[in-house]
């Protein structure tokens, strides 16, 4: 699966617009998969309680997703765009 | 105190360094040995909103800075060569799985123990209350606050407290026992433990709270900066929200010390600090608390007041500084003092400048300016 990742992030990415990680089968494990690859990413877009933090949106294929459960085995891109987070 | 005692244990003189960490990145301030000439340097983590960053005091090298982005969620970064390089927290300060809170930001970080080198505590917004005990790389909640049954009495919900949320702050120790510890809320008020963090016990009698219905509460108090003074552990100062107090422990009710301020300028303030030996005197700078709380300079003329005698009486302190027009507001972590001779006092403002005093307040100077809002400064 191929992960946009936004200009926010690419601190922890080495400044790469793009990663490719292993088909995840969950939003939540393609997260995992993120964080287990950089360090820290996790905390920075979900919180404790593993909600999308409010400044964040996750899509999947062009779809919004919200829920970590949500099923992405069959999807081919993952966007994570930084979003509104004010002056 | 003679002035001669008070001095007598200051350090020879030598530069100072500020840490000033802001709403868009970190900057450090450094003076020559005269500190007449200071060099600005940085920023770190640009764009990162910076609550607090502090040198450790027992080793000298290792700094921590709290930070989130308006976009990532909370973080600290940590160094353990003066600031040259910087990691990020391996699991910065998190509530519990399933607790139902998360962390907004992290807002205060005290240095642990003399006797105990690598622990740290930072206080959260919402409140909570964190340990380190590796130098800042794995935090891990205080059980004896988090969960406490009465905490949501104490504190109310995670929305209540100031317009950038319900903080924990001013996180003191004892120098003569790791185990006795002081926290304060805005809101909830001050709070002690004697037994490291496992139970806490309010300690607000005396303090005003006349924005509660009911007089002389246990809690809910509105504590905006508390100092402990290093040389007489006993002595606490508190700048509230309602005015200025001072407890000498083993009292239990704090005393009001800012009823000799003048009138048209009032006792309200979010900082304070304290002179680095001699425990009667310290700085506050206060705010216009009046109608709908503008939080700014009263009158637009801004002013340090400084006590010599532990808060019986008060001196202006306002030469160098604008004569008017000037609405700015100087946070509760934004006002420090260095450990020279004649010790050096200064502030940073929400209009991003940073004013010094390199005689106890007597005059100042502004030392940088066209910074962003600024959270706190802190002399390391």
């Amino acid at each position: 699966m191929i992960v946009r990742i936004p200009t926010v992030l690419r601190s922890y990415t080495g400044g790469r617009e793009t990663v490719e990680i292993a088909a995840p089968t969950t939003l939540g494990a393609a997260v995992d998969a993120l964080d287990a690859r950089f360090p820290g990413f996790r905390f920075r877009i979900i919180d404790e309680q593993h909600a999308v933090r409010p400044h964040i949106k996750l899509f999947v294929d062009g779809a919004l997703a919200r829920d970590l459960a949500t099923s992405i085995a069959a999807a081919h891109e993952l966007m994570i765009v930084g979003a509104l987070s004010g002056g | 105190m003679a002035a001669s005692a008070k001095n007598a244990a200051a350090a020879a003189p030598r530069a100072t360094t500020l840490l000033v960490a802001t709403r868009k990145g970190l900057w450090t301030l450094t003076s020559d040995a005269a500190r007449r000439k200071w060099k600005l340097s940085g920023p770190d983590f640009l764009g990162h909103i910076v609550h607090h960053a502090l040198k450790d005091p027992r080793d000298g090298k290792t700094m921590l800075a709290a930070a989130r982005t308006g976009h990532l969620g909370p973080t600290v970064f940590r160094s353990t060569d003066r600031g040259r390089t910087w990691k990020e927290a391996g699991k910065p300060p998190a509530f519990k799985e399933g607790s139902g809170r998360t962390v907004d930001h992290t807002f205060w970080l005290t240095p642990g123990h003399s006797t105990q080198p690598g622990v740290w505590w930072a206080g959260t917004s919402p409140q909570g209350l964190f340990r380190s005990e590796d130098g800042g790389v794995t935090w891990a909640g205080v059980d004896g606050f988090n969960d406490h049954p009465q905490r949501k009495a104490w504190c109310g919900g995670d929305q209540d407290g100031t317009p950038d949320g319900p903080k924990l702050h001013s996180i003191l120790v004892d120098p003569r026992d790791a185990r006795h510890l002081y926290i304060s809320m805005s809101s909830g008020g001050t709070f002690e433990s004697l037994d490291g963090g496992a139970g806490w016990t309010p300690l607000n009698k005396g303090v005003r709270a006349d924005f509660l219905p009911q007089p002389d509460p246990e809690f809910g108090h509105d504590p905006h900066c508390v100092r402990l003074h290093p040389n007489d552990p006993d002595r606490l100062y508190q700048q509230n929200h309602t005015g200025i107090f001072r407890i000498d422990r083993p009292a239990e009710r704090w005393v009001e010390i800012g009823a000799s301020m003048p009138k048209s300028v009032g006792s309200i303030g979010f900082p304070m600090t304290l002179h680095p030996r001699d425990p009667d005197t310290l700085w506050v700078f206060p705010m216009d608390g009046s109608s709908v709380w503008p939080r700014i300079s009263p009158g637009g003329k801004p002013a340090a007041y400084r006590s010599v005698n532990g808060g019986k009486t008060w001196q202006r302190q306002a030469t160098g500084l604008p004569k008017s027009q000037a609405w700015w507001t100087v946070k509760r972590q934004a006002m420090t003092a260095d450990r020279a001779p004649t010790v050096g006092v200064y502030f940073g403002t929400t209009s991003g400048e940073i004013w010094g005093s390199r005689d106890e307040g007597r005059s100042w100077k502004c030392i940088a300016q066209h910074l962003p809002h600024i959270y706190a400064v802190e002399s390391v």
